[in-house]
Parts: C-alpha cells; structure tokens; sequence
C-alpha cells in the first residue's frame, strides 16, 4: 500500500483503540483471556495518567538498570570500514545484560498496580527470563518461566541463571520446543490463571495492548540515543540499525525517530543459513500476514496456514512472528528490512570483540553484520546507530561449539 | 436461515433431552480412519458432530488435542483435506449437523469467503474458531452469518455480565459455555457452578447453551446435561483414538469400533437423564 505513505502525516500515533497497525495487532485470543487484555488496556490507560507510576519506573531505570545506556563512538570499527561513523547504543551494559529489563521493570509495576501476585513469562534465549526472573526477585512474587527443551539445552547458564533468581523453569516439549511453544505455553497457564497472574511477554507483538506496552516501555532507547546524539554531534543520526526477532529492541530505538524524516531506518532479520534455504526467521522477508498468539502480523507458515519453525544460530531470534508495529512499518515502507546469516553474524560477533573489546549477543551481531556491509560504501560524516541490545557472554558456550573449539 | 444445528436442537427439546456433541480431529490418526469414525459417529448417538481442524500451534488446547492435531497433521491432513472428509461425510448423511472448530489462521491463509463458500457447498453447518473473540467478529463471524451460516461463540467463567451481551450479540446456532478455566482435558468443573452460569447465560439468550471442556465420561455427560442443553466431549475421544494405535502410530483394526463403543457410552449419557 505504496499511497498509505504519502497519507501519513505521523508514524506515531498507532496503534488504534482496537490496537491495530494498519491492518496488523489486533485481539485474536481466547474468550477467556479477553477480560484480562481488556482489564490490562484500562490500568495502563490509568497508569499513563500517573505520574508517580513513572516517578518510580524512572527511579529503578536509573539505579537498579543502569540508565541511561551510553552512546559509545566504535571508534576501531569505524577504522576498520573506512566509512560511516558507527556509534552503539550500549544497552547491553543493562543490568541483566540485554535491553529486555527495560520492559520487564515496566510490566512488573502494572502487575504490582493490578495485584498480580504470579508472574508468568515465555523466553528463548533466556534474556527475557533472566530479566523477569529478576524483577520478580526484586519484588517478591513468585515466577514461572516456559523455556523450549530445546533452548534449555543450548542457554544453560541463563537457565541456571533463572534458578539462581528463584525462578522455576518449565520446559516445554510440545510442538517443537523452542520460543513459540513456549509461549503457547506460557498462554495455557494463564487462561487457566486468570485471577492472579500477570503475564509479562517479552517482545512487542502478542495482543494488543502488548505491542504497545513493551513498545512504550522499550522507547527509552531511542529517546535516550536522541538526546546523546544531540549532545555528542549535535544533530540527528543519518541511520538506525538494530536486530529484529519479535523486535522489541527495534521498535524501542526506532519509534521515537520515525517521524523524522532524515533517518534511514534498517531493521536485520535472522537470515539463518539463507533466505534461498528455507532455514531462517526472517518472517518479513520469507513470511506471509497471518494470525498467531494474539496478532496479525507477518508469519513463517507453509501453502496451509501451518506456523513452520523458524532457525537462527540465535536462540533469541529464532521466532516465526514479528512484532505487528513492524509488519506495518514494512507495508508503509518507512522502516527497510534486510536479514544477516548465522555466518555473518558469527563473523561479526568476533570482530567485534577482537576490535572493540565488546563482546556482542549473536542477536545484534545480526544488525552488526549488517553494519559491516553497508557502512564502508556511506561518507565519513554519516552517523550511524546501532543498538547493542546484549552482551555476549551467554554465547559464548554456542559460538565455542560452532567453531568447533572444546571448552572443558 | 435454518441450519442443520437449529433443526437438531428444536427437535431435542421436543424429545426433552440435551445434545451429545462429540469432537474428533480432522484426519487423527489419518484421514481414512478418521472418515469411518465420523460415519460411524451418527449410529453412536452422537447429535452434533465438532470437527477440529488441525493447527500446529492450538493455544487454548490441552496436551491430548495438541498431540491429535499432530497427528493429523503429520498424517498430511490439510484444510482442503478437512473439507473433503465433511464432503464424504454429507453424502451419507444430511441431518447430522457438522460444527469446525480450530484457529483462525488457516482459515485466514485460505481466505475468508472463499473457505466459507467452500464450507458451506461441503456441508458444514457452523465454526468455532477459538482465537476470535467478539472484538474481532468483522474478520469471520459477520461473513459467516451472511453466508447462512451459524458461527458458535465461547462464553467462559471470565465472561461478567457486563460483556455477556457482547459475547451473544452475534452468536448462532448454540452458545458454548467453557466451564472450566483453562484449557481442554482439564479437571472436570464443579456442576453447581456450571448449573448457575448456564442459568446465567439462558437469562440473556434463547439460543441452546451447550457445554465442554473437562468432560470425559458418561457420569460428566450425565450430570452436565442435567443442567444445560448439551455436553461435549473431546479430549477423552482423542485420547481414545490414541489408544488405539500400534507402536510405530498406525491404527489397529480395533480403533475404529472401540472409539464407536466409547462414543456410544458417553452418548448413552444424555439418555439416562431426564
């Protein structure tokens, strides 16, 4: 819908009060599960009307997560491409390591607000569990996190992690035991715990007002880089680039810039082995619009309507949806999406980490390969953002093994 | 517009009992078998018949009809296929009336108008599609309608009154209480308070109020159709099929009769009532 571009005056104002992007979002869930969204919608209506709920977010951002993220200068990195100037936003200096705190400590106030007294959450990589596991520590209330069997396998030390929190880890073996039967998981138990759990999805996608909520709660990144940006160039970047799962971390770093016309915006799908292979989780470039957990939004799915398993060497991209705020930035055409391989990710995993001493998550070493290929081509005084949204200790163990190095 | 569903249920309260509606999964554990099942299922007593269209990714399901969706589906059964099976089914018989149930996003993969054109020529009187509640009724349920067809929409213990009306607004054929929160094969809900929420629900509507999730033997049949105006059972009849296979998966020559024999007892269940 090319002539929908011409008609938008803002990028910002989605969703609609029935949560739509466009013809994504929307509330495709069970009877049952209706009430709550519906009760959710209302208390973050009356939370966004308070300010000490944000008095309070602000204050735990600040001392308990480390905020603001620096905007570091790549500088050897920049060297080393000849080109555009590479700056990162470092939100995987979190605490926790990786951007997905940001809407953990977000969901868990609203939680607190409503009276939740059970935490519930699905994870991949195991970031999004680690981080709800913690914030359930921080404020007492239980937790239960669905893991695929067969990420649990491949992230031991996040599930320890978790443990360590005091949460419980349920591993899922249903369907294909990886991120999305997690979630379908996670979604069981909450139609039949309906009155006292909260459940805090991880990425911007799930039913409305979730896109929205984790949306709003990951924006921090992109209002923070505004700022930093201004301070350090005194203008605004010439590009965004960030890794795109559900993409929460993308859309955090891009809506507040998507109204500002001057900004490329790239977001870099999971390429897996390559589009050509079928063994990928670019749902935008190899998907179709579909419904799945609670939204319409592009799907990895066979001539049948069947949901097909998404593969990256990145536990926490491997999701055959997207975020419906994407799927509708695509069909506007305002934000560009592109996909990196598992190789060229693995390539720029250990570049970065031997020329900046930053050792990336193989999540946005997607959006750094990227980076790599695009930036020597562009001027020295192009500025360009990418959003380190984890740190990559938790792969080092995977990277290891797909460099057929033996650690003891 | 008169369906199959409407008939069915006017000629029960003549007779004065509740409908036993039994669901088996499309093509479980293949589409043959599943074919004699379904023809057998008339003969059992069975009044309405809900056929689940398999989907990978069934989040309302418990663990038996995640496993029988899988089976089917790794049987090779697709939409057109579930189509064809209601096809085979209506050539036998013209009465029974023929309920899909599942997820909307095959249906949206297919294309809305065009499966419900494809349907309604194959024979299906209705669709519960567990994802589309009433805030999304523009998608399928309105199209339905307008095609002469009846689109059964899931009340459950989260329903209040305040959204009851919207629950029912639309809704045809017969409503689908939800006793139990939680997903099918569930523990079997208190009758006491199934009792009171049927009363609840047939307060605010004329249509027939039917039953399940938690229902698995002629007892529950018998106690829930005491109070509403059918039960379904499900799970228990998958699980049913699923014993009834050989270890590398294949149907035995038993399954077929001892899923009929099983039907039949849960059937018998609505007759021993009133």
């Amino acid at each position: 819908m090319p002539e929908r571009q011409q008609e938008l005056n803002s990028y910002r104002t989605g969703p609609d009060e029935n949560g739509h992007f466009g013809i994504f979002g929307g509330r495709f869930v069970a009877e049952t599960l209706m009430p709550l969204i519906l009760d959710l919608e209302q208390n973050y209506k009356s939370a966004q009307q308070d300010p000490a709920f944000y008095a309070e977010l602000d204050d735990l951002a600040k001392h308990y997560t480390g905020r603001p993220s620096p905007l570091y200068f790549a500088e050897r990195l920049t060297e080393h491409c000849g080109g555009a100037k590479i700056y990162f936003k470092r939100d995987e200096l979190n605490h926790t390591g990786s951007h997905k705190i940001n809407n953990c400590l977000g969901q868990i106030q609203l939680a607190r607000r409503m009276g939740k007294t059970r935490i519930i959450a699905e994870t991949g990589a195991g970031q999004h569990g680690v981080a709800t596991a913690t914030v359930a520590a921080r404020f007492g209330l239980p937790c239960i996190v669905y893991m695929g069997a067969k990420d649990i396998e491949r992230q031991a030390p996040n599930v320890f992690r978790m443990k360590l929190l005091g949460a419980e880890v349920v591993p899922v073996t249903s369907g294909a035991g990886t991120l999305k039967d997690a979630m379908n998981e996670a979604l069981r138990d909450w139609v039949t715990n309906v009155d006292e759990t909260f459940y805090i999805i991880g990425t911007a996608a799930g039913p409305h007002p979730y896109p929205q909520l984790v949306r709003d709660f990951q924006s921090v990144i992109g209002r923070e880089t505004k700022e930093q940006m201004q301070e350090r160039e005194g203008r605004l970047p010439d590009s965004l680039v960030a890794c795109i799962g559900g993409g929460s971390n993308a859309i955090g770093l891009f809506h507040p810039f998507l109204d500002d016309k001057s900004v490329d915006i790239i977001g870099v799908e999971a390429g897996g082995h390559g589009l050509e292979t079928g063994e990928h989780s670019a749902s935008l470039a190899g998907g179709a619009p579909g419904v799945l957990h609670g939204n319409r939004t592009y799907l990895l799915q066979d001539d049948d309507g069947q949901i097909e398993e998404g593969h990256s060497i990145s536990a926490g991209l491997d999701y055959p949806g997207i975020g419906p705020e994407h799927a509708w930035l695509k069909e506007t055409g305002r934000v560009q999406y592109v996909n990196a391989t598992d190789k060229q990710a693995l390539d720029a995993f250990q570049l970065c980490t031997k020329l900046e001493g930053i050792i990336p998550a193989l999540e946005p070493s997607h959006a750094l390969a990227y980076v790599l290929k695009i930036a020597p081509d562009l001027p020295s005084d192009h500025l360009m953002v990418m959003n380190m949204c984890g740190r990559g200790d938790k792969d080092v163990f995977s990277v290891a093994e797909h460099l057929g190095v033996k650690l003891t | 517009m008169t369906t199959r569903i409407d008939t069915r249920f006017a000629e029960l309260k003549q007779e004065g009992r509740a409908a036993f509606v039994a669901f088996v999964t499309a093509g479980d554990p293949d589409f043959e078998t599943s074919l004699s099942i379904l023809k057998g299922l008339p003969g059992t007593g069975t009044d309405i018949i809900e056929i689940g269209m398999p989907f990978t990714d069934p989040m309302a399901e418990g663990p038996p009809i995640q496993a029988s969706y899988l089976r089917a589906l790794e049987a090779g059964q697709t939409m057109h296929k579930t189509l064809d099976l209601v096809r085979q089914f209506r050539a036998g018989d013209d009465t029974t009336p023929i309920v899909l149930m599942g997820y909307y996003n095959p249906v949206y993969h297919y294309g809305v108008e065009k499966f419900l054109s494809d349907a309604k020529t194959a024979g299906v009187d209705g669709f519960i599609v567990v994802d589309l509640p009433a805030e999304e009724d523009e998608e399928m349920c309105l199209p339905a309608l307008e095609a002469g067809l009846n689109f059964i929409r899931l009340a459950t213990p989260t329903t209040d009154e305040h959204r009851l009306p919207a629950v029912l607004k639309n809704t045809s054929g017969f409503v689908y209480y939800v006793s139990v929160k939680g997903i099918t094969g569930a523990a079997a809900a208190n009758t006491t308070d199934v009792s009171a929420a049927v009363a609840r629900i047939k307060a605010e509507t004329d249509l027939p109020v039917a039953v399940g999730f938690g229902i698995k033997t002629p007892q529950n049949v018998a106690a829930i159709a005491a109070h509403a105006d059918g039960a379904v059972v499900g799970s228990a009849i998958v699980d049913c099929v699923k014993d009834n296979l050989d270890e590398a998966g294949r149907p035995t020559a038993e399954l077929v009769p001892h899923v009929l024999e099983f039907v039949k007892s849960l059937a018998d269940g609505v007759r021993s009532t009133r």
